[in-house]
């Protein structure tokens, strides 16, 4: 293989290249107007006011769930790459862990205040994945309650947290991404850092066994450092109809400003996955289900604190 | 040949969809008698499409003798109503939808020839609520009430249906779970929504829509009278428009409202009845509604156009009252192109 690599024949010029002129002797003659069309920035410019002009009439697609490819890879994708590559140098391990195609249940820990986490993995996976496949995440009710938030979440791919779309999603082969600790993960202490909380009803794991789907677990370090939970006002709280109120070292001392998230560094770690396919007559077996679900569990503390290990600094390079 | 069906009873042809069907169950050979049944005197546009259709002006109170008198073998119901008239506003409404229901299912039930039934309902039924799945499938439960008129009728009525099934077991009993009908002949609520310049939305909702061409809602009807299909179907078009997408392909121009706001309107409206908008409309911009469509396809054997054709179809009956027109968008797009590469050329130049 590696043989065949090194006298591999150079791969014909990129078809981009084919509307420059040719060179001539070596040298490249060089054009009097240097912004013909077809340079770099003129294709830009033509490229966005396409996608511009397709936004305005309407001319795209969503699938059943709401999900737009278009939105998601044009403008989403490139806001959340600026906080994952400038301010967060995530890195990535064990994407080869991921399936190729078909279905696969990506399970994570939760923290972080807000789940930057998992919009930080839903890049991860598709910058680094060699089919650069979409997350399709479950989000809690309360996001698909509050307007904006709601159709950004759905836009970008996400879906209400139940099993009848986590089982659809999962039969049309995607890859679902989902977070058992819910809001017992994201709003926890900052002293309780890297402790996974409890994993529900494991509603996620009878998802998996129905469709026989294989369980990828994967470990995120660096979510618990952006807006650390000093504590907590309850009282506001359920004033405010919200699972928790947190006071962070910046918020809500300094206003809009606390909103800036510590620029932690992160690592992303997918775990081998779990296959599930002998399981499914077991569905309804709580006992399977829970046993399942503490080893999706243990499996994600290890790495935890291995990825904890590698990353002595939580502000380091 | 002997007929499949020998008399069907289609009610509320005084409207658009009872009439097309009866019209269409006429024309059929394989059926017989088409008897129609409506208080009201259809409009003088479907009266000429209903001349092969006997025509009874009576209530739904006095419909138990009519059906035994015609030995009516198939009962077609179609004489809801989607929206508070002009006249007689909500409560008039709920009578029809509801009480009607009551009174044609319990005629039905003394029917002795009586062995098909076949009934319109809306995917209003699934209800609305924030933790409902993204696509409802014939067996989702309601989680929540709704808040609008017709679609708590349609709760009651789908109801009253279950009941009679229960106790005419050998009656076979459709019913057809429509999305909202659209079509360039079609006028509803719904088109005559997208059919205004500017459109009010909810503002940070962008519901995710289906349609149905109504051509296709008449075959399935003329398909479960014909043919036997017992069961809960959803009818909806393949696919999803968003909200602002469908606002956008047909060259409107939306203006997104506060929720509160747009509840109080609405209110106000039903309560006062004016107005074209009620809290059904509002729940449906609020929530959105996608139905799975499998079990239609796989028993009826036929497919409804997409939502996007049907509604490509609507555009183009409407095309005339465009704001914003693609070729506009296009030309546009060209010439800030073009701006853009004049002035760095002439940039490019002078360095």
């Amino acid at each position: 293989m590696k043989d065949q690599k090194r006298f591999a024949v150079p791969d014909p010029a990129p078809a981009d290249d084919l509307d420059r002129p040719a060179r001539r002797n070596g040298h490249a003659p060089k054009p009097a107007v240097e912004d013909k069309p077809g340079d770099a920035w003129d294709r830009r410019v033509a490229s966005m006011l396409a996608f511009a002009r397709r936004r305005l009439s309407g001319q795209y697609e969503v699938d059943e769930f709401g999900f737009d490819r278009e939105l998601t890879e044009g403008l989403f994708h490139p806001v959340l790459r600026l906080l994952y590559r400038e301010w967060f140098r995530t890195e990535v391990f064990g994407v080869e862990q991921l399936p190729e195609e078909g279905a696969g249940l990506v399970v994570g820990n939760h923290s972080g205040t807000v789940a930057v986490d998992a919009l930080m993995l839903s890049v991860a996976l598709h910058d680094q994945h060699p089919r650069h496949r979409h997350l399709r995440l479950l989000g809690a009710d309360l996001v698909f309650r509050v307007p904006v938030l709601s159709e950004l979440a759905r836009k970008s791919g996400g879906t209400v947290a139940c099993n009848p779309d986590a089982e659809r999603l999962l039969r049309s082969g995607e890859l679902v991404g989902v977070f058992p600790e819910g809001f017992k993960g994201v709003g926890k202490h900052y002293r309780d850092r890297y402790k996974l909380q409890r994993f529900g009803r494991g509603g996620f794991v009878s998802a998996a066994l129905r469709t026989g789907t294989p369980i990828v677990p994967v470990a995120i370090v660096g979510a618990e450092e952006i807006y650390p939970i000093l504590a907590d006002i309850k009282p506001l709280a359920r004033l405010l109809k919200l699972p928790y109120f947190p006071v962070t070292p910046t918020f809500p001392w300094l206003g809009p400003l606390g909103l800036v998230p510590l620029p932690s560094k992160w690592l992303i770690e997918f775990c081998p996955p779990i296959p599930t396919a002998h399981l499914t007559e077991h569905a309804d077996d709580p006992m399977v289900i829970f046993n399942l679900a503490d080893q999706v569990r243990e499996t994600i503390q290890q790495t935890l604190h291995q990825l904890l290990e590698r990353r002595p600094d939580p502000f380091g390079p | 040949m002997t007929a499949a069906v020998s008399v069907v009873v289609v009610t509320g042809v005084s409207r658009y969809l009872g009439a097309h069907v009866a019209a269409r169950l006429a024309a059929d050979k394989r059926v017989g008698r088409v008897v129609g049944l409506d208080p009201n005197q259809p409009p003088a546009e479907l009266a000429e499409l209903l001349g092969d259709v006997e025509h009874i002006p009576v209530e739904a109170t006095s419909a138990g003798s009519v059906l035994a008198e015609l030995d009516a073998e198939c009962v077609v119901h179609l004489a809801l109503v989607t929206a508070p008239e002009q006249q007689g506003g909500r409560a008039a409404m709920k009578e029809q939808n509801v009480i009607g229901t009551m009174q044609l299912l319990a005629a039905c039930q003394q029917a002795p020839r009586l062995r098909k039934l076949v009934m319109r309902s809306s995917t209003a039924a699934y209800g609305a609520s924030f933790r409902d799945p993204a696509v409802f499938t014939e067996d989702t439960e309601p989680r929540q009430v709704p808040r609008g008129g017709f679609a708590r009728d349609i709760l009651d009525v789908e109801g009253y249906l279950r009941g009679f099934r229960r106790r005419r077991p050998d009656v076979s009993a459709t019913v057809l779970r429509f999305a909202p009908f659209i079509g360039s002949s079609a006028n509803t609520t719904i088109t005559r929504y997208f059919a205004q310049p500017v459109v009010p939305t909810v503002f940070g909702r962008d519901p995710r829509l289906q349609f149905l061409h109504v051509d296709d809602a008449l075959e399935v009807l003329h398909r479960s009278v014909v043919e036997d299909h017992p069961g809960t179907f959803n009818v909806a078009g393949a696919g999803v428009l968003t909200l602002s997408q469908a606002i956008r392909r047909a060259g409107r121009v939306a203006v997104p409202v506060l929720e509160p706001g747009l509840s109080a309107a609405a209110m106000l409206a039903g309560g006062l009845r004016f107005g074209r908008y009620g809290l059904d409309q509002l729940d449906l911009f609020v929530h959105g509604r996608v139905v799975d469509t499998t079990r239609l396809i796989q028993e009826y054997g036929f497919e409804p156009r997409t939502t996007e054709a049907a509604f490509d179809d609507f555009i183009r009956g409407h095309a005339g009252r465009r704001v914003v027109n693609p070729d506009h968008l296009a030309a546009a797009e060209q010439a800030i192109l073009d701006g853009i590469r004049r002035v760095r050329a002439a940039a490019q130049e002078r360095s």
